[in-house]
């Protein structure tokens, strides 16, 4: 899926630029390329101009510059409701005084279909999100989950090609946001629909798209499938925001093809994986994921930098044990470990040595 | 769990108490409290507003100065047939004599002349001019001959004797109700009965209950003689000294109205409020030039419906706007929309008088723009249209300030989700947007429609003669005819109007669909 090639393009902006106000760039410079029937979510701290992009793609907020196409036609000039895109809203947006079956057949209504059309229609959409008895109510009475659900329902009703999702299951308790997140998909797949999907949520990003495009300051980060996305960041934000990450910095020292070394400011040296820098002298974040630290010497190759630690805290969760450790002066270095019958259970003031492999241990820029 | 369950009888609490009775003494302070709270409102509430109004409903039923003013008269025409085109007999008018005189002593004469005048017009100036006439009737025939038996007579003192007296009382039972009549009304003038000239009145009050009899076995030499002389007194036809003061006491019509108005409780004002009145063959309408009553109350709730048929056309764009803006500019504009409250409301009225007379400014554009002919300028004053504009102009805000709260929690996702659905501008507004405001259209029609269909300045200054509301005619009655029963009963008949309006609303929309914000 990650492959876009231009001719099942389906959705793209092309240099997109957004200011509200005239003096600050929202979106920045956007070139997006979706393909048709893929998943594909924006990831990103708050205020970074996701919801901004799907008000664009939407015609909700004209871009300032740039051009969006949908299905190779430009969309700038078609009004929001001829462009046929599905939308579920943050807060459902379902109307109070319609009941539920009624919410469904308002797009149907509006494209005058035929009333057993439409009724059939609806019926489908209903057992589709397994909410087939609850047609009469209104939607104040269902709980918001359900509400969700024939959002969900509603956005997908009249069959658009592509579906948009602002921050769907923001208002979800943890266990409803895991099944509505396997029902999402599930749908999305099921339907062959092209989906934008924002989300808050980088463990809802991971686990649902097919591809993530991570926000920062109107500018998207980096955009991989989210198994490249965790374990091969392009930047320090992207290595920092998706999943758990420990940083150290320090100056490349060698630098030969795909290994360099490393100083750490206090002085130690450790072997990585050279991301984005490539010169000798230049100043570069160390980033290595928690549960890729060795505290085994006996599981690295022969020669690897070791660094003296010294334990804070022993976490045990359960499924994994959880170590803070001090080392080459960060306090908030994190081991995870599984919870094998052969661990070690490190104590606090107990004095280790860690390590990892090289292309476990990425620098990236400062 | 279970064990609770499983017990019988009551909850109880944990100093063993039944839990409801420790939580209403639990909740009993607070309710007082509460009550200790609104005690000055309320009390403030029942004096200022609940009393009067309680009154002023009172008074369109009310009737006691017939019977208070007319006793004996009311008495004797119990026996006189309302259908009679005869009128009635001596015995009344003799009762009517002494009521007349005493109304006249306490000038309660001319009061009853008006109120019966609501009834029946001219009994106004013929209570009055009989008032003037009826001291100098020839009952002097019974004083000379009844103290011609024993001057003693004269006395005022024998008088108070005698009426102090048990079993005089009761042999002379018209003379005895005269006398504590004539002897309270000198009391609170602060005069000794017992000193007083004894008036004519009484002397005939006397002969009349000699006349009939009553005074045979008197113990009272005085009165005995007296009694025994009474059938050869030469007599006066009262009826004639009546008729001689004016014929009409001849014509039947008026014994009607008073009999017909006699009862201390009456429906006349309600019936007049709806131009009709009590005949003598029952309830019938009034006579065509009297009918303006209905009239105007189809006027008053017709225009005020067209008001807030107005204010809603006005102020829901508007409303819209101010919902839609950021809260800074929206602010600055709620402040315009206000403006007109901090102006008096006679100075907005009379500017629109400026505005729309026939000489007023927007004659005078159209004139200069050639669009209205100089000698056909527009009347848009003094009738229904400048009492419309006016008054949509007034009450405006009494709309939009609702409308406005209402569409402001309308989130602006509801538009653009119908929209997204396919809705084009008007469906997505239509069909979303509006049915979620209609609880501010509630709220704001309710508001401008009690608030228009009582008002009565407005269209006092610019209403003319066919722009004017029920409520001037109401104000007309309060404080210049003085009918306060007729005002009263209209009062009560627009009240109603407004409840059962109130009550078709809560029907059609449900009160509970009225949001004010
Ligand atoms: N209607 C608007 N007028 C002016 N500025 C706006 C408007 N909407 C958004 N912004 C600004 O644009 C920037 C991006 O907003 P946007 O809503 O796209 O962020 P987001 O990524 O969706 O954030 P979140 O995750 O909190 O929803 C923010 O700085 C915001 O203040
Ligand atoms: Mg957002």
């Amino acid at each position: 899926m990650a492959v876009t090639s231009s001719n099942d393009t389906f959705v793209e902006f092309e240099r997109v630029q957004k200011s509200y106000d005239g003096e600050t760039l929202v979106v920045k410079d956007l070139n997006l390329e979706i393909p048709k029937g893929e998943f594909l979510t924006m990831l990103g701290p708050s205020g970074s101009g996701k919801t901004t992009c799907l008000m664009m793609l939407a015609g909700f907020e004209t871009a300032t510059h740039g051009e969006i196409k949908l299905d190779g036609r430009p969309i700038n000039n078609i009004p929001p409701h001829k462009r046929g895109i599905g939308m579920v809203f943050q807060n459902y947006a379902l109307f109070p005084h319609m009941t539920v079956a009624e919410n469904l057949a308002f797009p149907l209504e509006v494209r005058k279909m035929s009333k057993s059309e439409r009724e059939a229609k609806v019926k489908r959409a209903l057992d589709m999100v397994q909410m087939g008895d609850f047609g009469g109510r209104r939607p104040a009475q269902l709980s918001g989950g359900q509400q969700q659900r024939i959002a969900l329902a509603r956005a997908l009703v009249f069959e658009p090609e592509l579906v948009l999702m602002d921050e769907p299951l923001g208002a979800l308790d943890k266990q409803l946001r895991e099944h509505m997140q396997f029902e999402i998909t599930r749908l999305a797949h099921e339907l062959g629909i092209t989906t934008v999907y924002v989300t808050h949520d980088q463990t809802e990003a991971l686990t649902m798209s097919d591809r993530v495009a991570v926000f920062n300051d109107g500018r998207i980060q980096q955009i991989d499938p989210p198994d490249t996305l965790y374990e091969s960041p392009k930047n320090s934000f992207v290595a920092q925001f998706i999943g758990e990450n420990n940083t150290l910095e320090g100056v490349v020292k060698e630098i030969s093809g795909d290994h360099a070394l490393v100083q750490l400011d206090g002085g130690e040296l450790i072997d990585c994986k050279p991301v984005n820098v490539n010169e000798v002298g230049q100043r570069t974040k160390v980033s290595i994921r928690p549960e890729r630290v060795e505290v085994n010497k006996d599981r690295l190759q022969d020669g690897a930098h070791l660094l003296k630690a010294e334990v804070r805290e022993f976490i045990y969760m359960g499924d994994v044990f959880r170590t803070r450790i001090s080392v080459a002066g960060n306090d908030d270095f994190i081991i995870k470990s599984r919870n094998a019958p052969d661990q070690i259970r490190l104590k606090p003031g107990e004095q280790i040595e860690i390590g990892w492999l090289p292309q476990d241990c990425r620098a990236l820029d400062a | 769990m279970s064990d609770t369950e499983a017990q019988a009888g009551p909850v109880l609490a944990a100093d063993g108490t039944p839990l409801k009775r420790s939580l209403a003494r639990a909740l009993r302070m607070q309710k007082l409290r509460a009550l200790a709270l609104i005690a000055p409102l309320l009390i403030f509430v029942l004096i200022t507003f609940i009393a009067p109004i309680t009154d002023m409903l009172l008074r369109s039923v009310k009737n006691e100065i017939v019977v208070d003013v007319l006793p004996e008269t009311v008495a004797q025409l119990q026996s006189w047939d309302v259908d009679s085109t005869a009128p009635p007999s001596e015995a009344v008018f003799s009762a009517f004599y002494i009521d007349m005189v005493l109304a006249e002593e306490q000038k309660l004469h001319t009061r009853l002349g008006t109120r019966l005048n609501y009834e029946k017009t001219g009994l106004s100036s013929l209570f009055r001019k009989t008032g003037r006439r009826v001291g100098r009737f020839d009952t002097d025939v019974y004083t000379d001959q009844i103290v011609a038996l024993d001057p003693a007579w004269k006395e005022p003192a024998t008088w108070a004797a005698m009426m102090a007296d048990k079993a005089d009382r009761g042999a002379l039972p018209l003379t005895a109700r005269t006398w504590d009549r004539w002897a309270d009304y000198l009391n609170s003038e602060g005069k000794d009965p017992a000193k007083t000239k004894v008036e004519d009145f009484l002397f005939t009050a006397l002969y009349l209950d000699l006349a009939a009899g009553n005074a045979k076995s008197v113990a009272d030499p005085r009165i005995a003689a007296a009694a025994a002389a009474a059938p050869g007194f030469e007599t006066v036809d009262i009826r004639s000294q009546f008729a001689k003061a004016d014929k009409d006491w001849l014509d039947p019509a008026v014994w009607q109205t008073i009999k017909i108005f006699s009862s201390r409780f009456t429906n006349g004002y309600f019936l007049n409020a709806v131009d009709l009145q009590k005949g003598p063959d029952g309830i019938e309408p009034r006579p065509e030039s009297q009918q303006i009553y209905l009239m105007l109350f189809k006027r008053t709730l017709f225009m005020s419906l067209v008001i807030t048929g107005s204010c809603i056309l006005l102020g829901y764009p508007v409303a819209w706007i101010l919902a839609n803006l950021p809260s800074r500019t929206a602010n600055l504009l709620m402040i315009l929309v206000l403006l007109p409250f901090w102006t008096s409301l006679l100075v907005r009225t009379s500017a629109w008088k400026v505005m729309l007379q026939q000489q007023g400014v927007i004659n005078d554009v159209l004139v200069w723009l050639g669009i209205v002919d100089d000698a056909h300028r527009l009347v848009m004053i003094n009738n229904q249209f400048g009492t419309i504009v006016a008054m949509t102009h007034i009450l405006l805000p009494f709309m939009i300030l609702p409308l406005y709260s209402v569409m402001q929690t309308i989130p602006p996702s509801y538009l653009r989700a119908a929209k997204s659905l396919g809705a084009t501008n008007w469906t997505a507004f239509w069909r979303v947007y509006f049915p979620q405001s209609v609880p501010g259209i509630g709220a704001g029609s309710i508001l401008v429609f009690i608030l228009a269909i009582g008002y009565y300045i407005t269209p006092e200054i610019v209403g003319g003669t066919t722009g004017t509301f029920i409520s001037n005619r109401i104000a007309y009655h309060i404080s210049s005819s003085l009918n306060w029963g007729l005002g009263a009963a209209l009062g009560s008949i627009l009240l109603g109007v407004v409840l059962l309006l109130y009550w078709i609303y809560d029907k059609i929309v449900g009160i509970d669909n009225v949001k004010l914000g």
